[in-house]
């Protein structure tokens, strides 16, 4: 089966915010939670480049290693899941994630922050496929209906790429052959350890 | 003679194709400063990452109101769950289980330390019951602090595969509610406790006599003379108040996690707050066996709060005359009568 990952091509990417727009109205994720944002570096100065970022669905996922109560899975296609019945929201997974991706929808008053949220991969979570309640707990799943990511599939600029990690990286390469520059595969050396496949 | 010709052809062309080479070398700068290069001082990923220190992240600005989300890749978290997941099982494991194999060989070789005298039937007052409320307010709050903090810790490892999933993820969520809430009375105990006690814990000449003796540990009849805490009973006290604070200052920032703000904080503190704890509940383990299977009569003194005199006699010489002096106690009585032969 593929292993699909994220790939955000900074070069393309034109900081208009629709892949985290799209993500909250897909899911309907509360307010405060933003699964995918757009981090702008050296903001102004040129050269400037804009980064979407969510889950990097790592190999080897940092926040499924310190889980307590080991709430994370990996799906065949290599996403990266949880279950929010087991979730205790104790923030370490917050600690170990390179990409700052897990998110509580409580300021966290007394350590009570709520059950951890983050990007499925339009996955959804354990609950069986396309069910209201797994709609309710982890938004849509997109990937049971045979969609890729809404985030990357909407993308004016076809910076952000989902997919196959192997064909992605391709084109990504492919484009970097053809213009001259690229800025870099923005998280896979720390996600992926640099490997296009793993 | 096409190829003659040809050759003619060529010869004829060099040249202006040298002219032609020529002038694209002197119009190149100006070419050069034309053509828009978007690559030329853009950020590079690798640049970066190669760039940052040790604990530094990649962060930029964000447009949502959430400034933790300006961090881009924070490498650091993969040290963090190195600390977590291998380095932590090893801190504690040797720190509890070697206290653990520490005071059973003690036990074996030593045997419980006796009181020489043995029993004198009379008892004096060593805890009054406010102290024996603080000592056992804390302590009951530090046993299940410990117990649910080693659940975060280990339990994945050691009661996950027993309990199943669920089970344990419900368990789990209680003892961190106990964790987050105890973790309050703990404090108190400890604020009291720090009152109370302060006046008969400040380090002094005596101890250091104490400390050279071995604190008589190793002979049931050579005591040296000690006031109401020995060395032994000052160093616990110390590591309690110590030890306690920086529970509770690290502990109070993964309670309240916007007060340190930063990922990089939040792993520091989660650091100290597992590293001391381990510590602490090695240290705590050497106190609870000395209170109660490690020394005849001890632990009366926080059960009853009466101890036997020729106990106190022996381990608090210099405290019993203080409080004969003050008249509290029963003055001394001649040693219990041996039964003739
Ligand atoms: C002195 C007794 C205490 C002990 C022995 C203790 C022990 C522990 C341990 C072993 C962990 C897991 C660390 C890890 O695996 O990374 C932990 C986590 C934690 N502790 Fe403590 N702790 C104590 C007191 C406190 C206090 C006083 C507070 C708050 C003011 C506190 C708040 C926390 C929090 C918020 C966590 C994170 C996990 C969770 O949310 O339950 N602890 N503690
Ligand atoms: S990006 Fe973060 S949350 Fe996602 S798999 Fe990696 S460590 Fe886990
Ligand atoms: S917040 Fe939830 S998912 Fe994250 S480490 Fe804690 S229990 Fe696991």
């Amino acid at each position: 089966m593929a292993r699909v990952k994220f790939l955000c091509d900074a070069d393309r990417c034109i900081e208009c915010n629709a892949c985290v727009t799209a993500c909250k109205n897909e899911h309907e994720v509360p307010w405060g939670i933003n699964r995918r944002r757009v981090v702008t570096i050296n903001d102004g100065k040129p050269g400037e480049r804009s980064v979407s970022m969510a889950c990097m669905h790592c190999t080897d996922a940092p926040c499924a290693a310190v889980c307590p109560v080991s709430c994370f899975y990996t799906t065949a296609d290599g996403v990266v899941l949880h279950s929010k019945d087991l979730c205790i929201g104790c923030g370490y997974c917050f600690y170990a994630c390179p990409f700052g991706a897990p998110q509580y929808p409580k300021v966290g008053n007394f350590g009570s922050r709520g059950k951890m949220d983050k990007c499925t991969y339009c996955a959804g979570g354990p609950e069986a496929d396309s069910t209201p309640a797994e709609y309710a707990k982890y938004g849509a799943n997109r990937l049971a209906e045979g969609k890729l990511p809404i985030c990357a599939e909407m993308c004016s600029t076809k910076s952000l790429l989902a997919g196959d990690g192997a064909i992605i990286a391709e084109i990504y390469k492919e484009r970097v052959m053809k213009r001259g520059y690229g800025s870099g595969m923005w998280g896979w050396k720390t996600a992926y350890s640099d490997s296009p496949t793993g | 003679m096409p190829s003659s010709l040809s050759i003619l052809r060529l010869a004829v062309l060099k040249p202006s194709f040298a002219a032609l080479a020529l002038l694209l070398v002197f119009a190149s700068p100006a070419a050069a400063q034309l053509s828009f290069k978007p690559t030329a001082e853009a950020v590079q990923e690798e640049k970066l990452l190669n760039a940052l220190k040790e604990g530094d992240k990649i962060t930029g600005r964000v447009s949502i109101p959430d400034g933790s989300a300006a961090n881009l890749i924070q490498p650091a978290g993969r040290d963090w769950r190195d600390f977590q997941r291998s380095k932590l099982p090893w801190i504690g494991g040797i720190a509890i289980l070697g206290m653990l194999a520490v005071l059973a060989i003690f036990l074996m070789v030593r045997g419980r330390i006796r009181v020489h005298q043995g029993f004198s039937g009379k008892t004096m007052l060593r805890f009054a019951s406010f102290e024996r409320f603080t000592h056992w307010l804390t302590a009951s709050c530090f046993i299940i602090l410990a117990l649910s903090g080693l659940n975060v810790s280990f339990g994945r490892t050691l009661i996950l595969p027993l309990f199943g999933p669920d089970a344990f993820a419900t368990m789990s969520a209680w003892a961190k509610l106990a964790h987050n809430y105890l973790a309050f009375p703990f404090m108190l105990g400890l604020a009291i406790m720090f009152v109370i006690w302060i006046k008969d814990n400040i380090p002094g000449k005596l101890d250091w006599e104490w400390l050279k003796q071995g604190g008589g540990l190793l002979s049931d009849d050579k005591h040296p003379p000690a006031k109401r805490f020995n060395a032994g009973q000052k160093g616990i006290f110390w590591i309690v108040i110590i030890g306690g604070v920086l529970m509770s200052v690290s502990g109070w920032f993964l309670l309240f996690p916007y007060l340190p703000g930063d990922v990089t904080a939040l792993q520091f503190w989660t650091v100290i707050h597992a590293v001391i704890a381990m510590l602490f509940i090695a240290a705590m383990l050497a106190h609870i066996y000395i209170g109660s299977i490690g020394m005849e009569g001890a632990f009366d003194a926080m059960g009853s709060g009466e101890v036997d005199l020729n106990w106190a006699k022996e381990h608090h010489a210099l405290w019993v005359e203080e409080q004969q002096a003050k008249g509290g106690v029963a003055a001394d009585t001649p040693p219990r009568a041996v039964p003739a032969e």
